[in-house]
């Protein structure tokens, strides 16, 4: 192929930056649409946002939303999705996929999985065949996917775990990268990122952001967290990661979805989030709100006539009391539909508020009050979000 | 007079017996119609089954009435006693006409726990017993525009004995009565019009003395019970019901409870039925089915020649017309496709080609399929969507086939055993195909 001047896939600009923390608010240009950050991105699994209709995702305005590689991979399968049109077509989705890698998912769910040199050996849940799942093999399959946004696929140890395990799989990390970056059919289509791993070990993640930030990835993701590890030293990790990613490109927090969480890793320098939690949560009932959740199946909202957060501007707090969500919830699924409806609004919604206090230079007072809303008073604050917001600069009142 | 403004048009009486017309002065301020043959729109507490207000409103034409059921609002009275300003506020339905009747037609009651003063209907925490006066209560609170009034309809199973149907007359006349007496002395129900409700299992006798009593007290309107689908056959059916709709008023409606299935649907109209409940298309969509029969009345012999030489095996996996198992309603009819089935995995059509629901606007065959497969919600939501509006459009086309006198055509399609979707005009070839895979 003759050298020429391609048009990149991702192209990210930089709106905004808070002089006082490490938040920043950018545009991120992908080929189906812009996505505004910080965003948050809600996780549509097997090919749908549970109960949720491209264009109810749409209306709540979604930018970006994933897609799972290892259970698409499975079903329908990359053949199957190839023949539809990749993962856009066959869902019909019209804006931005991000599909993970599938080797969270090859940890995590599925037994009697081996690491390798070469890849994941699994036993397929469906068939019982053995399955290797290799670099090569899931950008194979995210090629097919045809997602905007693809992940390396990375060694992932558990952030509980400590000893060589973490090291050996950050070089491992390092070392499929690189086969993930050969493998791309597709790179002026697609991105490939990175994802810094190294578990809660400053050194290991510091050698591993020098020699992934070596290699020209459109982006990187900050790997290994989220996973049960003290929230001190999670922090800590992120704040170390965003300290040496480079500024120019998106810094993706991979499995963050609590708003605090949120908050406090904008703050250290995030642009993108990821979580099945506000979607899975809605389906046992459980409605986020300003000032945490409310859960709706419980006998106290049953003559709650109030709409579940009088201030929300979603089609579910427009229409529904808590008293008649409590009541469907006994009757039909569509309950459901309506508190995973009115998460994803939260968050993106939250998102939104967030982005719009750091382009206004108001950030850190956005910050206040998001914490006042939530917690009942100061000293229920939870300690590791101070240390956080303290690092760059703000002293919670 | 117990009600309001309900009166009944009609434009037409086909053979004697078929009627086509409007129904009008429906709701508290008589400005909705619903033209009949019609259905209503069948919810569980208010809500079609799995769809939002987004999701129902992407569906054209929907019918003016909606369905409620004391079997799922019983157990929160309390609730909306509190609430005070009735189901349809709490609910936050649209602009709409509330009918309450008594139980779901998609569920069939355990027997046995009738009495002469009680019915009783279950909620998501077990048995409820209605009194005529905590009926009436519910009535009171729920605040429907129409409801049906308090029957026992225990007659269904074919081990019903003469003198269980004879009781199951006399009490529901003896809950008419009472129930009109309490609506007529409630000023919360001024304006609700009230259906009675005519019985008799499958005794002729007992059926016609129902109808002539029923017919000879104060109602709007006459709701047909204990003929449900899983009760008896149609050639039955069709005589009980000719008999029963001869005592009745030409000029008030007939609303026949538990029929949803098209055929019965259609024989049901020739014996004179002018409403029934729209339960049909959510017991296709639980089954993981799409509607997909034809109900195209536009005369293009090419095509009803390709239609009949269709290839047997796209019905290979259901059941012939006629066959059906009575006690399971859950089995799949021939009017519909079983999207599970492996042929469909990489069928890149949409459900229906030609409908303009929102799933075959967006959705293919093939998409559907891999939903179903792995148990996600969607499925639901999008087969929904599709059922009834392919449900809906029957109806329409029934309606137009009594007015232009077409309704042998309609009846070739609906009773043809191997009933399918109508190819494209210019994709002929794969719709005789109907359930080869094709690949886009």
């Amino acid at each position: 192929m003759a050298a020429t001047i391609e048009s990149s896939p991702l192209t990210l600009r930089i709106v905004a930056e808070c002089p006082v923390t490490k938040a920043r608010v950018c545009d991120l240009i992908l080929p189906h649409c812009t996505v505004n950050t910080p965003v948050f991105m809600p996780v549509g699994t097997q090919g749908t946002l549970k109960g949720i209709t491209v264009d109810q995702l749409e209306d709540l305005g979604c930018q970006i939303c994933l897609g799972n590689t290892y259970h698409l991979g499975m079903r329908p399968g990359p053949d199957l999705i190839e023949k539809a049109n990749d993962l856009h077509g066959f869902m019909n989705w019209k804006r931005n996929l991000l599909t993970d890698s599938g080797g969270f998912q090859m940890v995590s769910l599925v037994e009697l999985s081996e690491v390798t040199e070469e890849g994941v050996k699994f036993k397929s849940p469906y068939d019982g065949k053995e399955i290797l799942l290799s670099p090569e093999k899931s950008i194979s399959i995210q090629n097919s996917l045809g997602s905007d946004i693809m992940m390396q696929l990375d060694d992932v140890v558990s952030s509980t775990v400590t000893g060589p395990r973490v090291e050996e799989a950050m070089h491992r990390s390092v070392r499929w990268l690189d086969r993930c970056i050969a493998a791309n059919k597709n790179p002026h289509k697609q991105n490939l990122f990175a994802i810094i791993q190294g578990g809660l070990n400053s050194k290991l993640r510091k050698a591993c952001l020098d020699e992934m930030t070596k290699r020209d990835v459109p982006g990187f993701a900050i790997g290994g967290l989220s996973g049960g590890e003290e929230k001190d030293d999670f922090w800590r990790m992120v704040t170390l990661s965003t300290d040496h990613l480079p500024r120019e490109k998106p810094r993706y927090l991979m499995g963050v979805g609590y708003a605090v969480d949120l908050v406090v890793c904008v703050a250290l320098g995030c642009d993108m989030f990821d979580c099945v939690f506000p979607t899975r949560t809605a389906r046992f009932g459980s409605a986020l709100v300003p000032w945490g959740s409310l859960q709706v199946k419980q006998k106290q909202y049953a003559k709650d006539f109030q709409p579940i957060d009088p201030d929300c501007q979603c089609p579910t707090c427009k229409r529904h009391s808590r008293a008649y969500l409590h009541a469907l919830f006994k009757s039909d699924t569509a309950a459901m539909h309506h508190v995973t409806i009115h998460n994803i609004s939260y968050q993106l919604t939250l998102m939104r508020s967030v982005r719009q206090s750091i382009m206004e230079g108001r950030f850190p007072e956005f910050i206040q009050s998001f914490m006042k809303r939530m917690f009942p008073s100061r000293d229920q604050y939870p300690s590791w979000t101070v240390d956080a917001l303290a690092s760059v600069n703000i002293t919670l009142q | 007079m117990a009600g309001g403004r309900m009166q009944l048009e009609l434009s037409r009486v086909v053979q004697g017996r078929s009627r086509l017309g409007v129904l009008k002065g429906l709701g508290r301020t008589g400005q909705h119609s619903l033209e009949v043959p019609g259905c209503l729109l069948y919810t569980h507490f208010g809500t079609v089954p799995h769809l939002t207000q987004d999701t129902l409103h992407t569906l054209r034409n929907l019918p003016s009435v909606t369905q409620v059921t004391l079997s799922n609002i019983a157990e929160h009275q309390e609730v909306l006693e509190e609430f005070k300003d009735g189901f349809r506020k709490f609910a936050g339905l649209h602009d709409t006409v509330v009918y309450c009747s008594l139980h779901d037609p998609a569920t069939l009651c355990p027997t046995g726990y009738t009495t002469n003063k009680t019915v009783s209907v279950w909620g998501s925490g077990g048995r409820i017993e209605l009194t005529v006066a905590k009926f009436m209560a519910l009535q009171k609170t729920v605040q429907p525009d129409w409801y049906q009034s308090m029957a026992d309809g225990e007659t269904w199973q074919n081990s019903t004995s003469r003198k269980r149907v004879r009781k199951s007359v006399d009490r529901t006349l003896a809950h008419l009565d009472e129930c009109l007496l309490v609506h007529q002395k409630s000023q919360e129900l001024d304006g609700v019009e009230v259906f009675g409700v005519v019985e008799g299992g499958d005794i002729l006798e007992e059926r016609v003395r129902s109808a002539r009593e029923t017919a000879k007290r104060p109602v709007a309107g006459f709701c047909l019970d204990g003929l449900q689908t899983a009760s008896m056959d149609q050639r039955l059916r069709t005589q009980l019901i000719t008999a029963v709709n001869k005592e009745l008023p030409e000029d008030k409606p007939r609303l026949l409870q538990g029929v949803g299935r098209p055929d019965e649907v259609l024989a049901c109209v020739e014996a004179g039925v002018d409403l029934f409940e729209s339960f049909f298309p959510f017991q296709v969509t639980e089954r993981g089915c799409a509607l997909c029969f034809s109900f195209d009345i536009s005369p293009d012999p090419e095509r009803a020649v390709l239609e009949l030489s269709e290839e047997k095996d796209a019905a290979g996996d259901t059941k012939q017309n006629g066959d059906l198992n009575h006690d399971d309603q859950t089995q799949m009819t021939s009017f519909e496709i079983n999207l599970k089935d492996k042929r469909y995995q990489d069928d890149f059509r949409p459900l229906v080609e030609g409908c303009g629901c929102y799933c075959c606007k967006n959705h293919q065959r093939a998409y559907l399929h891999h939903l179903l497969v792995t148990n996600e919600l969607l499925a639901g939501v999008l087969l929904m969507i599709h059922n009834t509006s392919h449900y809906h459009g029957f109806f329409s086309a029934l309606r137009e086939a009594l007015a232009k006198d077409k309704l042998d055509l309609l009846k070739t399609r609906i009773f043809n055993p191997l009933n399918f979707t109508d190819a494209t005009k210019t994709g002929m070839k794969d719709g005789l195909c109907a359930s080869r895979p094709h690949t886009g």
